[in-house]
């Protein structure tokens, strides 16, 4: 080891830097109230998982407004246990589950994906906590399984998009291809294709959730390529603000992203956690929380109706005709009239996936892997 | 450089000195903690508090040492792997690679035969995962005996590489039937996972890691081609000289670099995820080169540096919960580096205060 050349060593100092930020980045924020642990006894402890920073202004920070909205609404809930930036793999996800029950909260909401495993696994050993895991497809009996009907708010904003549109060519950043992206890719779609049917949405995939840097080369990648609108299903306001820059539009997701891009911005689908958190633990205080499910595999699927999802105010560029659009076929899916992917529906090929006058189940939807007609893409291949 | 009519000259030292071999290290962790601690510190947080409780959620309770040793098995296993390599002077930065292509064989085997026998099952998971890491590893050890190709890339690269392939697997053909289409295979048959110890997460990849820290020692320093590693590695001009065969040295050592890390992933699929899924390593490749720097690559000081390195882990996510943001152990890792590395300079070299002569150097 005396001999370093001095080249090589420089090399492997800035390779393994680099490493360490990239890693590292992502991580900011999560100054939270920290006194509400102590001093207080007794209190109803209630914990929270997230996948990236509370400061996202995205899928995390929904959430953390969801908690700070369950802290305000329940004044005997203490939910000011968070660990953010959890990583989706088996080993540090499982620790920190485990970790949170050692800590005496009574409640866990674990809000991304991939901690459906660790999280069955966790509530084994822990059978007086009650866990409740979003996204997934798994239950037990002190598991429920939650999410929301995101598809109905897509296919509002893809209504705005598909009117907006002059060169008929949407783009939309993907984050996994897995059944939640794929069926807010096709709602979106279908709202595109209501309101303008020559248009089509072009899908690029990023492999990840959360990536300001890739969001937003991937938003210039569908720039390039003549998209005028971007919508994303990204964490981050990135793919916003590369439309801004061009002077195109925007659909943004899981907050109001005027804020970052207003005057691309149109509308964003976002997410209303709060109500929801506040009746699932006082049901788990009052005993009655049931975590059967009852909408395909999960306990609780909310949508328009419920009021777990919605579109955001829209930006000034959104005419009045197409609001009154929006309100019209808000009204149908509120209603229970119609839903998104109610027949005639074609896959890309043309190929008829779902006939006229027939319904999708909430296990098929939820299951999605195929494009509906008007999405350029593939579902397979993730982005090299 | 010059400071108030003093020069400082750095002069390099012609044997390094033996008390700094052991102190530098540890000085590096101190430094690295400080500096941490006034980040800390000008962030609002009580810096001593938050050590504490950092290192009394990792090492402090039964389930905190536990997780801890989840954590450095796949550190030490890696961590070894590379240490061989860079003992060599081969800068092996392909470990996370490595691990992820050794996930991919033995998950392989486990789906291909999942009503395979123990016997058999488990072996085959073992040898194809180590080869598959090797085998990784030694697509660019060829290059760089063959036409001097520098390795630091190719196995930087190399890594992308078989994170992708994963991904395309467990969103493509390897997908669970049963798995609503999420990317993520299906689970592995008892047969295939391997056995959990002290009713905890601790798996028997624990002896896999202390194992190989024997049987490296022993190669090492012990045996012939230990010795032509280590001459190689000092001095390759000497090496050759002495007909050593450098040209298959580099791609026995690469071979046996990558077949550890392909331990790794093999073991971290089967006794942890029990299934391939995306995002299994969250960076043990990228660590385990701290860790390999750190404990001067002695086999055996892998396994604390791992074990140490493991607790950051975990006490990381620990102090979270007091409002502490998770970036900050990803600093301090950053921060031991950085210190580490400087510490070389101190180890091979010294500082001269020379009285200036009006000329300045460089």
């Amino acid at each position: 080891m005396k001999k370093i050349d001095k080249k090589t060593l420089w090399a492997l100092v800035v390779t393994l830097m680099m490493a360490l930020v990239l890693a590292g980045c992502g991580g900011s924020g999560g100054e939270e109230d920290s006194q509400a642990g102590q001093g207080e006894e007794e209190k109803f402890k209630v914990a929270f998982v997230y996948i990236t920073s509370a400061g996202d202004a995205g899928w995390t920070y929904a959430h953390d407004l969801g908690r700070q909205y369950l802290q305000d609404q329940l004044p005997w809930v203490d939910a000011s246990e968070i660990v953010e930036n959890v990583p989706e793999n088996p080993a540090d996800a499982e620790q920190v589950i485990t970790q949170l029950a050692e800590q005496g909260n009574k409640v866990i909401f674990t809000t991304s994906f991939g901690y459906m495993d660790p999280t069955i696994n966790v509530a084994q050993k822990y059978p007086d906590v009650t866990f409740v895991h979003c996204s997934g497809y798994k239950t037990a009996d002190n598991v429920g399984a939650y999410f929301g009907r995101m598809y109905q708010a897509r296919y509002l904003s893809g209504l705005v998009a598909g009117q907006a549109t002059e060169s008929n060519i949407i783009g939309y950043v993907g984050a996994h291809p897995i059944p939640e992206v794929i069926r807010g890719i096709n709602a979106f779609t279908v709202g595109v294709r209501a309101a303008n049917p020559d248009a089509k949405v072009k899908v690029v995939w990023t492999n990840s959730w959360f990536d300001p840097t890739v969001e937003k080369q991937s938003a210039e990648v569908l720039l390039d390529a003549g998209a005028d609108v971007i919508a994303q299903h990204m964490d981050s306001p990135a793919p916003m603000q590369a439309a801004e820059e061009r002077g195109k539009l925007g659909v943004g997701y899981n907050s109001d992203m005027r804020e970052q891009a207003p005057g691309a911005v149109m509308t964003s689908p976002m997410w209303e956690w709060g109500p929801y958190y506040v009746e699932t633990v006082q049901a788990i205080k009052d005993g009655t929380f049931d975590p059967t499910p009852t909408a395909g595999s999960l306990t609780y699927w909310g949508g328009l109706k419920e009021g777990l999802v919605k579109i955001s105010d829209y930006g000034p560029m959104v005419p009045e005709e197409t609001k009154q659009l929006v309100e019209q076929e808000k009204a149908r899916i509120v209603s229970g009239e119609w839903d998104v992917f109610d027949g005639l529906l074609k896959d890309q090929n043309g190929e008829v996936k779902v006939a006229e006058g027939q319904k999708m189940t909430d296990d098929e939807m939820l299951a999605m892997d195929w494009f509906v007609e008007g999405v350029e893409g593939k579902i397979t291949a993730p982005k090299f | 450089m010059i400071i108030r009519g003093t020069r400082l000259t750095i002069e390099k030292r012609l044997v390094p000195s033996s008390s700094a071999y052991l102190l530098i290290p540890i000085f590096s962790i101190f430094m690295a903690l400080l500096v941490g601690s006034i980040f800390l510190y000008f962030s609002g947080h009580e810096p001593v508090a938050v050590y504490y409780k950092m290192f009394k959620g990792a090492f402090g309770s039964r389930y905190g040492i536990t997780e801890t040793i989840v954590k450095a098995i796949p550190l030490t296993l890696v961590g070894l792997g590379v240490a061989l390599a860079f003992r060599m002077q081969l800068w092996n930065i392909g470990g996370e690679g490595q691990l992820y292509m050794g996930a991919f064989a033995a998950t392989w085997v486990a789906l291909t035969f999942p009503e395979g026998s123990v016997w058999w099952v488990m072996p085959a998971m073992i040898a194809l995962g180590m080869l598959a890491g090797g085998l990784w590893a030694l697509l660019t050890a060829i290059p760089k005996a063959i036409w001097g190709v520098n390795e630091i890339i190719t196995t930087l690269m190399l890594n992308y590489v078989a994170i992708l392939w994963v991904d395309y697997l467990v969103y493509g053909p390897w997908k669970d039937p049963a798995g609503f289409n999420f990317p993520l295979t299906a689970v592995f048959s008892d047969a295939a996972t391997l056995p959990g110890l002290f009713d905890s997460r601790v798996h028997a990849g624990l002896f896999f890691g202390i194992v190989a820290a024997i049987i490296l020692y022993l190669v090492v320093y012990h045996t012939r081609w230990g010795y032509e590693i280590r001459v190689t590695g000092e001095n390759p001009g000497a090496a050759r000289y002495a007909g050593m065969n450098t040209t298959r040295n580099i791609m026995l050592v690469m071979l046996f670099s990558g077949a550890l890390c392909g331990l790794a992933g093999m073991s971290e699929v089967s006794g942890i995820g029990h299934r391939l899924q995306h995002g299994l390593s969250p960076g043990y490749g990228y660590t385990a080169i701290i860790v390999a720097w750190l404990s001067r690559l002695n086999p055996f000081a892998v396994i604390l540096v791992a074990i140490l390195f493991g607790g950051l882990q975990v006490g990381g996510f620990i102090v979270q919960t007091s409002g502490i943001p998770s970036s900050m152990v990803y600093m301090l890792q950053g921060l031991l580096l950085f210190f580490v590395l400087g510490g070389e300079l101190l180890t091979g070299y010294r500082l001269n205060r020379v009285p200036a002569t009006g000329e300045a150097t460089k």
